[in-house]
């Protein structure tokens, strides 16, 4: 199998303008393109695009309109986690020697399908997403003893963190209290406690290893990937403390690349809820079950940027198709020193964590410089 | 509609059953998720038990366990008791327009 690396990435501003699907694809292309030097669009070989967008034959379209005439193109969807499942099939064509050099494109519309899975009758009249997360909160609350207070620094370290990320949805901090104080959506959610869906578009060229020095001075290797489906139905996840998925994908990915969660310098992880990114520390080795708030609470009082130093989804905001491909190109920049005032000094191995659907599928990545 | 949704829609709670397997099949199904067998269908006992419980606004929500295979969300009627992890639920009403709907009360 082919290396392969991550040897640029392209950003655009998250917002909710009226815009197209193809417009905001073209805009991340457009700023991938801006900063990478050396490349053209005949060099092209894969231009993958992943969205909830109902629009037909959109890679193709993204493809004309860049200039692109590439071997292979075609769309991924996954829900939340179309982006790390475009970033993987990309991969795949470049480790088995069928390409060299892909653009994966991911974007969301805030009013795209893929916020709900109608397919799922087991949810009854209980769809939308605020109410699987009550389950894990209030299961996790009831086991644990986790506080509602636990909850809301999960969300004001990453809107924090988030002040930093040029490319965020919010544009202001928001403190505990802000968080505890804002509209109760059930009983353990509040709106805070919430990411937001949004516009947005993010990019990166993934390459071999034959041609990534052409691209970038010091590429990040994707040494590491997990993924794993249990279901496509919420009431598969039979303990509602864990997210299953995250914890065998976590296990492949570290497997993979012969690391371990110490290992790991940075991570961008899926906090669609604040519960989340508690139950995904746990998961994923970075603190005991039970203790993933107190973990966020040293994070956020010592102002340590490990885990969302781009502000995760809670504070950046969270386009669907877009997020996964936005968080390989926050960790991509951590590891190549180029963070800014996001920077987690002397990061050399990173992680991604992207999920769908109450945790019925995870992708994890581990990346390193 | 499916056989579940219209069964659904005349308060019937129906899944499907491998004859093979022996096992009920979930979600509802023509064919077995083991053997891929076709299914038969047959009425799930509307008793069950709690797995856990929030709140939205004065209206608690739940999810509920069938049969010890059937997991779904649904509203729960407390009828004033205090609801406890474990207990015994009956599914009092189930619904279809367009989305499945399910109503449960303490026992």
């Amino acid at each position: 199998m082919k290396k392969v690396a991550v040897c640029g990435v392209g950003l655009t501003k998250f917002n909710s303008d009226e815009t197209t699907i193809e417009s905001l694809m073209l805009s991340a292309v457009k700023s991938l393109f801006d900063n990478t030097s050396n490349l053209t669009q005949g060099q092209v070989d894969v231009v993958i695009t992943s969205t909830n967008d109902n629009i037909k034959y959109l890679a193709s379209i993204v493809s004309e309109m860049s200039g692109i005439s590439p071997r292979v193109s075609h769309s991924v969807e996954s829900l939340c986690n179309s982006g790390t499942n475009g970033a993987v099939s990309a991969f795949s064509y470049i480790a088995s020697g069928l390409a060299d050099v892909a653009i994966i494109v991911g974007a969301e519309r805030f009013e795209n399908p893929g916020l709900v899975l109608d397919w799922d009758q087991s949810r009854g009249q209980y769809k939308h997403p605020i109410y699987w997360s009550s389950m894990f909160t209030r299961a996790h609350i009831r086991k644990y003893g986790t506080t509602l207070e636990d909850l809301a620094i999960v969300s004001a370290k990453n809107h924090k963190n988030a002040l930093a990320n040029p490319y965020r949805y919010f544009d202001r901090e928001y403190s505990v209290e802000d968080i505890m104080k804002s509209k109760n959506l059930t009983q353990d959610i509040r709106l805070l406690d919430c990411s937001f869906p949004c516009n947005g578009s993010a990019a990166i060229l993934l390459v071999s290893e034959e041609m990534a020095r052409k691209f970038a001075d010091c590429p990040v290797w994707i040494t590491g990937i997990g993924q794993k489906t249990i279901s496509a139905g919420f009431t598969k996840n039979e303990d509602l403390t864990s997210m299953k998925s995250t914890q065998l994908a976590a296990a492949d990915a570290y497997k993979m690349s012969k690391r371990e969660s110490k290992d790991i310098d940075v991570a961008e992880i899926h906090d669609a809820f604040s519960i989340c990114e508690i139950i995904e520390l746990e998961d994923m080795g970075f603190a005991k079950k039970g203790d993933g708030s107190h973990y966020v609470k040293s994070l956020y009082t010592t102002e340590d940027r490990r885990i969302n130093p781009r502000g995760g989804l809670l504070g950046s905001g969270h386009p669907l198709g877009a997020t996964g491909i936005a968080q390989i190109a926050e960790i991509a920049q951590q590891l190549q020193g180029s963070g800014g005032k996001r920077q987690v000094k002397g990061a050399k191995v990173g992680l991604v964590h992207n999920m769908s659907a109450a945790a019925t599928s995870s992708t994890v990545l581990v990346l390193e410089s | 509609m499916n056989k579940f949704e219209s069964a659904l829609k005349n308060n019937d709670f129906i899944c499907s059953e491998c004859p093979r397997c022996n096992k009920l099949v979930w979600p509802p199904s023509d064919f077995c998720n083991t053997c891929l067998n076709q299914v038969s269908w047959r009425s799930v006992s509307r008793f069950g038990t709690l797995i856990e419980f929030s709140k939205k606004d004065k209206t608690l929500f739940c999810i509920a366990e069938f049969e010890n295979a059937i997991r779904i969300m649904g509203t729960l009627e407390t009828r004033s008791k205090i609801p406890l992890i474990g207990q015994r639920v009956q599914m009092v009403k189930c619904e279809f327009n367009g989305n499945a709907k399910f109503t449960f009360q303490l026992e």
